[in-house]
């Protein structure tokens, strides 16, 4: 080995044994200055971007502050009126239902469950049909966002739309009529490919004879899922979960294609805070709802966290 | 360990750019303010080329910025223009500009809606022009040129805050060619609501054809207000806000929800297009394919929309086959003053950004914008109402819809309240026809619409009912 010839004082500081009066006061053995050198940036950067808007963001949430107009130049603290006024008011709790919706619609079952479809349909294969087959999925989640609401809206759209065409139903409204149910398979189909590679790694994790003992002991495809592949993935799963259902959760992208219409009936809680702060100007107001998402996005963290831990705990 | 050391002077470097550059740019051995000899400005307008607006931003790149460039070098100063164009709904336009503003940054020139002055003022982001640039704004020749009125719609509690490009005003429009199929004459002048109703009733017999389009819904947003439920308000005898209180649920709000629900109840319109995101350009391009009967708008929609030259929707054929007609009160002198015709106006208005940097010189910039010579310059071809009257005698008698407008419908127009609050009313009254054309009852759609105007503006107290 090339180290053979090293002198042994020259190991890793760290592992240097502890002599005399100056014991190393870290692992890493760079002092108390040195150490606080290397977080500094770290911590500037954290509170630069993440606690002084939040801590901005909380401080709007209680004032009447808007865009435009007097309380712009004046806001005025309102206590917590932007809160009560927001869970009393009706359009804010159609629209949380509608996110929910959407969140249960798109991620857990649609991403979730077709991710994994797909990724336990091809688990065996290898050769150019699960190439093909992955390079779509992949292909639908790495475009840009605006050029995939350009052709929805042009496969769905009412005149002129390919789906119509196809079906051979001109006139058919899908993004009116059927504006959730639209913005849910939308949202499936963009963001599968995350759920699929995830399942597609985890599933090389369960051990090819447990299965086969499985199947000759006769256990049927969806006892083998239970009993032999779910236990094994169940960490994965949840994981895969609680990101999906933040990212949708947050997802603002089924804007570019209904813009929360028609008549509110696809605003998800992202489309309405941009609609009340931005284009209603009323940021004050939005700033609450913010907060209010950013609660909720803890509550759902929070539950999928006790869910991984009990996990951890069975193991 | 030599490693450190070189990060540090690595970022030490990297500091010592930024700082020079930015030194650099505030040099202070050059004269600077109004002596300044570089320069540099930028116009923010919501224009594009090969878009929305496509003409003014084609004027302004192609025709003041060089001009302005090479009327400042003759003085010795070198002058940096650039035009930030902007092709978007107009509230999105707001918000941004509003953001820049708010943010001391922005545009040093920036073209606005006239109805936005006052709620900018208030929030602080504008300052009166003389105050801005100095003496030289009351001095300048234009103001003369601009009618006391016109000049209003840049103005604020007595203070100008901006130069107005001009003013519009709304007519129905109507595509001849259809009304020929469906029997109905090539000279159209209907004189009440039911006029309107009995054409589209013969127009529905057209096959593929959508007798009237008449904007509703929050999906059009202010189109919705200035093309659609503003104009039948005036027309129904009623003002959005007069001696001080806002129209709630009152008789001429409730006839206008009225007229909607026949318009889309009645199998005149196509509700469907008034919920889609991109509605109104939809409709455009459903006008100009002969798709419509009846479509009422601005004279915007005659040189921007239809215009066989530069518009987004252009029909070749405008001239012969697009007719235009006045907005009809309710009944013959129903409408506002007792009138029989109405119609709504609103304009575009150049303001100073007060964070300029070179505050003179944008004056300059923005007065040059408003010269005779480049007003002219602007309108080439297209056809619109200026705000100056030495040119509007020039170019007045060459259209014949401008005329139109200039002397039939300005007369008779009217204007939304310059309060920061209108805003919202108008979206509240949005919803209301939404709601109307989706189908609710009127006194239903109208009681929500009291309820949600009392929230904005403070108490049953302020709404008349």
């Amino acid at each position: 080995m090339a180290q053979a010839t090293s002198p042994p004082d020259e190991m890793v500081e760290g592992a240097r044994p502890v002599t005399g009066a100056s014991p190393a006061p870290d692992a890493a053995g760079l002092g108390r200055a040195r150490a606080t050198g290397f977080l500094v940036p770290a911590m500037v950067l954290i509170l630069v971007f993440l606690v002084v808007p939040a801590v901005w963001t909380i401080y709007l949430g209680v004032t009447n502050y808007r865009l435009t107009g007097l309380a712009a130049a004046n806001p005025e603290i309102v206590g917590l009126d932007n809160y009560t006024e927001a869970l009393g008011d009706e359009r804010f709790r159609t629209s949380l239902l509608l996110t929910l919706q959407f969140v249960l619609g798109s991620a857990v079952i649609g991403q979730a469950g077709l991710g994994f479809a797909i990724a336990f349909a091809l688990r065996d294969r290898r050769g150019p049909l699960r190439r093909v087959v992955e390079g779509f999925v992949l292909l639908s989640w790495i475009l840009p966002s605006s050029v995939v609401a350009f052709l929805w809206i042009a496969l769905l759209d009412r005149d002129a739309g390919t789906l119509n065409a196809l079906l051979g139903i001109p006139g058919m409204a899908w993004l009116l009529d059927y504006p959730m149910l639209s913005i849910i398979i939308f949202n499936t189909w963009r963001g599968t490919a995350f759920s699929m590679m995830l399942y597609a790694a985890a599933l090389e994790n369960v051990p090819r004879s447990h299965l086969e003992t499985a199947r000759l002991a006769g256990a049927s495809t969806w006892q083998q899922l239970r009993d032999v592949v779910f236990p094994r993935i169940r960490g994965h799963v949840l994981t895969n979960l609680l990101l999906i259902s933040l990212w949708t959760f947050n997802d603002f992208a089924p804007f570019l294609i209904t813009a929360g219409g028609p008549e509110q009936r696809s605003e998800i809680l992202p489309v309405y805070v941009y609609k009340v702060a931005l284009s209603g100007g009323e940021l004050g107001f939005g700033a609450a709802i913010s907060f209010i998402m950013l609660l909720i996005n803890l509550v759902i963290a929070l539950v999928y966290l006790r869910l991984l831990g009990r996990r951890k705990e069975s193991a | 360990m030599s490693a450190k050391p070189r990060h540090a002077a690595g970022v030490l470097a990297a500091f010592t750019a930024v700082a020079l550059a930015v030194t650099a740019c505030g040099d202070s051995s050059e004269p600077a303010g109004k002596d300044a000899k570089n320069i540099t400005l930028t116009i923010s307008a919501n224009a594009i080329a090969g878009g929305k607006n496509a003409a003014g931003a084609e004027w302004i790149e192609k025709w003041v910025i060089p001009r302005f460039v090479e009327a400042q070098q003759a003085k010795g100063v070198t002058a940096k223009v650039t035009f930030v164009p902007s092709g978007v709904d107009d509230e999105q336009y707001k918000t941004k500009l509003a953001l820049d503003l708010r943010s001391k940054g922005g545009a040093d020139v920036i073209a606005v809606d006239g109805i936005w002055v006052g709620e900018f003022v208030q929030a602080g982001y504008l300052k009166p022009l003389s105050e801005v640039a100095g003496d030289q704004v009351d001095s300048w020749e234009g103001w003369s040129q601009i009618p006391e009125s016109v000049q209003g719609l840049g103005s604020f509690e007595d203070k100008r805050y901006g130069i107005p490009l001009g003013t519009d005003g709304r007519v129905l429009y109507y595509n001849k060619k259809l009304f020929a199929q469906a029997g109905l004459p090539a000279d159209w002048q209907p004189k009440s609501w039911q006029e309107i109703l009995d054409a589209g009733a013969k127009l529905k017999a057209l096959p593929g054809v959508t007798p009237i389009q008449i904007n509703a819904g929050t999906a059009m947003g202010e189109a919705t207000s200035m093309q659609g439920a503003l104009p039948l308000l005036v027309g129904a005898g009623g003002e959005i806000y007069a001696d001080g209180k806002w129209a709630g649920a009152s008789q001429p709000v409730k006839d206008v929800l009225d007229f909607y629900t026949k318009v889309y109840g009645g199998g005149l319109g196509d509700p469907k297009l008034q919920q889609e995101a991109k509605g109104r350009d939809k409709s455009f391009t459903e006008f100009a394919a002969g798709k419509i009967g009846i479509l009422a708008e601005g004279d915007y929609f005659w040189r921007s929309v239809v215009n066989p030259k530069d518009g987004i929707a252009k029909m070749a054929d405008r001239d012969t086959t697009v007719g235009y007609a006045m907005i009809p009160a309710k009944q013959p002198g129903a409408g506002i003053r007792g009138q029989d015709f109405v119609s709504m106006s609103g304009g575009g208005v150049r303001v100073l950004n007060p964070n300029s940097k070179f505050p003179s010189q944008a004056w300059e910039l923005l007065s040059f914008m408003h010269s005779a010579e480049a007003v002219k310059a602007e309108l080439a071809g297209a056809t619109r109402i200026t705000a100056r009257t030495d040119v509007n005698k020039e170019v007045l008698a060459a259209d014949p819809m401008l005329n139109f407008v200039a002397e039939k419908v300005l007369p008779i127009t009217a204007y939304r309240p310059p309060l920061a609050v209108y805003p919202q009313v108008s979206v509240a009254l949005q919803e209301a026809t939404a709601d109307a054309t989706a189908g609710r009852s009127v006194d239903e759609a109208a009681s929500a619409y009291q309820k949600k105007v009392e929230g904005i503006v403070g108490g049953a107290g302020n709404v008349t009912s």
